[in-house]
């Protein structure tokens, strides 16, 4: 029923066992041997299809508002794709380094772990080439005099030497440009994670909530420049990547007696469907009467920079509600109009990049064209095929490598799978 | 509240009919680019002293507090706070006497214009604000729990020297929306407007509209002002409504 048990049947459960917490008979299933790990089997499609799905949701979500927008699921609740992205990240990073730590080594693991940093950084670095490109023909071409203090933001185009080099120290980071920083800290946060994990899942799953209880307390955050703090705070953040990684390793399958039970199947549809109402009141405000005042000023603002409460329970009730209704053998996931959102997913880092440039390119299409909504849709559902396309082609590169004798590479851990952006 | 969209509905239509009948008025008819829906300028707040004061016949004096995008570069008479002041007098009875200064706090954020409030308050006095800020807050990424704090305390400085408050939140700005972020600097004004029962202005969603209507193409890169102006226009006749209607001096409420 979990998610956890039935992405790896025998792998997690042989993770799991060969935890020296985790003594309890539960999880060896009989299928699964004790410490060794087999060859990774068959791909959890569902974390694909969502991950493809929060990929699809950031681009839509990252143009200006459309027909499609209203398709993302902001409009109907409290949490949004970068939860699910962040969760599934941190549920494919354990599972796949997860395995190396306990394979290999925590220096190998590290190693690895290290590698994919990089890999994200220089596409970070990449990303913000191409917004620094977009911003100076802005700065350049566009003197509208309603707009000369939104222009502002420009300045900082006269101290490069500045900006520049903030940006390579993740402390400039332009508006869309905020996942991946805070991806960057999560996984460099993850061989501790992990290594803790091996040690004490429930213990470090704790921590993370004390650290993010902490921040809220405290009001702990990372400074950006020219000042503020960074957009999505990874103190706080860690908690839905912590939470993605002990699912993975087995906390899933311990809680599979909860998720199946219809108390809580109930108590998520209540809290959805209230959280759809409250939203309904940003979108008619005719409705916000109905709406007691004491619960506005206790629930407002949702913040989502230290990842509100209510923004986290809200994602928590969605996953539970997936976990039931969307068996893992569901045979819609292989049904061929799944497929793109499946193929995005599994390449995830190169596709949320492209899907932050087709953003900045559909901003600056819309900006020379202005075509009226029928273009904003017209852009939506063009970037979404070249995501598709993308995806398609970097899965044929990948066969054709395979092809070719590359198999080793695979068998050690698929860094797509380890999640990107 | 479907008294009030009725209401509201019944002002625009008024509006949009009524100056044809005023001749040699200053004031021509909205142009239907100005168009809004109802909601846009509903508002549950209300604007007591600027009722007392017109129903008193006291002169009305408005103080717009606002950064740059309160102005139009070298057409002031063309800005918003302009415009209004002209619908206001157009709109209210003949014998009122409406004067709107502007405070113009240039590359100010909301906690460095509050500062300058308690001062402000004392040489001006007038009976309503029209605060208009959060545009130098988004450009610099303040912290947004500080900027509810700084608009929470300029809120209650201006209310404590005695006047109305209303505010007003950024221009919708497409062509910038890669850049600077807008949501938690609304989202936070909306907050405060909703807490100190103040009514806010919602230029944002305003211009939004327009854009996403096709009446405005606020994408355009032209250097020439006649789209500042007739923006302003708009959110001058806009503003001017809304502050009718928060104070309850429509024609049908005066009746009573």
């Amino acid at each position: 029923m979990t998610i956890a048990d039935q992405v790896t049947g025998s792998t997690i459960a042989g993770t799991a066992g060969a935890k020296p917490v985790e003594a309890k008979p539960v999880a060896a299933k009989p299928r699964a041997p004790a410490i060794t790990l087999p060859a990774i089997g068959e791909r959890e499609l569902r974390l694909d299809l969502f991950r493809g799905l929060a990929l699809w949701l950031i681009f839509i979500d990252h143009l200006p508002p459309n027909l499609l927008t209203w398709f993302t699921i902001r409009n109907y609740g409290f949490s949004d794709a970068t939860e699910i992205f962040i969760f599934i990240s941190g549920y494919t990073a354990a599972f796949v380094y997860g395995r190396a730590m306990l394979e290999s080594s925590f220096v190998i693991a590290t190693a690895r772990i290290l590698r994919r940093v990089w890999q994200i950084y220089v596409a970070h670095v990449f990303l913000f080439t191409i917004f620094l490109a977009e911003i100076s023909y802005v700065a350049t071409s566009f003197e509208n005099p309603l707009y000369t203090e939104e222009m502002g933001i420009m300045d900082f185009l006269k101290q490069p030497d500045v900006t520049i080099v903030q940006a390579l120290l993740l402390r400039f980071r332009p508006v869309n440009m905020d996942v991946l920083p805070l991806y960057i800290v999560l996984m460099l946060a993850l061989p501790l994670i992990l290594w803790s994990m091996k040690w004490r899942p429930d213990v470090t799953l704790a921590l993370s909530a004390l650290l993010y209880a902490a921040t809220w307390e405290f009001d702990l955050y990372f400074s950006a420049y020219p000042n503020g703090f960074w957009a999505f705070n990874p103190l706080a953040w860690q908690l839905l990547f912590v939470f993605g990684a002990w699912c993975a390793l087995g906390g899933a399958r311990r809680m599979s007696r909860i998720l199946a039970s219809p108390v809580t199947m109930w108590i998520s549809i209540a809290y959805i469907v209230a959280a759809f109402y409250v939203t309904l009141t940003w979108y008619v405000p005719q409705l916000g009467h109905l709406m007691p005042k004491r619960i506005e000023q206790w629930m407002y603002p949702i913040d989502k920079t230290d990842l509100d409460v209510l923004r986290f329970t809200h994602f928590l009730a969605l996953a539970a509600l997936t976990v039931r209704f969307l068996p893992r053998d569901w045979p819609g996931l292989k049904s061929p109009w799944l497929r793109p959102l499946i193929l995005c997913g599994q390449h995830s880092l190169e596709i949320f990049c492209l899907g932050v440039f087709l953003a900045f390119a559909g901003h600056f299409i819309l900006a020379e064209v202005s075509g009226g909504p029928g273009m904003h849709a017209l852009i939506s559902l063009s970037g979404i095929l070249i995501m598709w396309g993308v995806a398609w082609v970097i899965s044929w590169y990948k066969r054709v490598a395979d092809k070719s004798g590359a198999k080793t590479k695979n068998a050690v851990g698929n860094a797509d799978l380890a999640g990107g952006g | 509240m479907k008294a009030k969209v009725l209401l509201s509905l019944v002002l625009i239509c008024g509006c949009l009919a009524a100056p044809p009948a005023r001749a040699g008025d200053a004031v021509p008819a909205a142009p239907a680019a100005c168009e809004l829906p109802p909601y846009l300028l509903a508002t549950d707040s209300q604007l007591h002293k600027v009722a007392e004061t017109v129903k008193a016949g006291k002169p009305l004096e408005i103080l717009v507090i606002g950064s740059r995008s309160t102005t139009i570069p070298s057409s002031e008479d063309s800005s918003y706070p302009a415009r209004m002041q002209a619908i206001l007098k157009d709109k209210l009875p003949p014998a009122e006497t409406v004067h709107v200064s502007v405070e113009i706090q240039s590359k100010k954020t909301a906690e460095e214009a509050a500062g300058t409030f308690v001062k402000l308050m004392e040489a001006k006095t007038p009976t309503l604000v029209i605060w208009q800020t959060g545009t130098v807050d988004a450009i610099r990424s303040i912290d947004p729990d500080d900027f509810r704090g700084a608009v929470t305390e300029g809120v209650a400085a201006l209310q404590n020297a005695g006047a109305d408050v209303v505010l007003m939140n950024l221009q919708y700005s497409p062509r910038t929306e890669t850049m600077i972020s807008a949501p938690p600097y609304l989202d936070n004004m909306r907050v405060v407007a909703q807490e100190h029962d103040v009514p806010l202005f919602d230029r944002f969603a305003m211009m939004r509209q327009w854009n996403d209507q096709g009446q405005f193409d606020l994408f355009s890169p032209s250097r020439g002002p006649e789209l500042a102006k007739q923006v302003h226009d708009c959110i001058g006749r806009a503003l001017a409504q809304f502050v009718i209607d928060a104070a309850h001096l429509g024609p049908a409420q005066q009746q009573n």
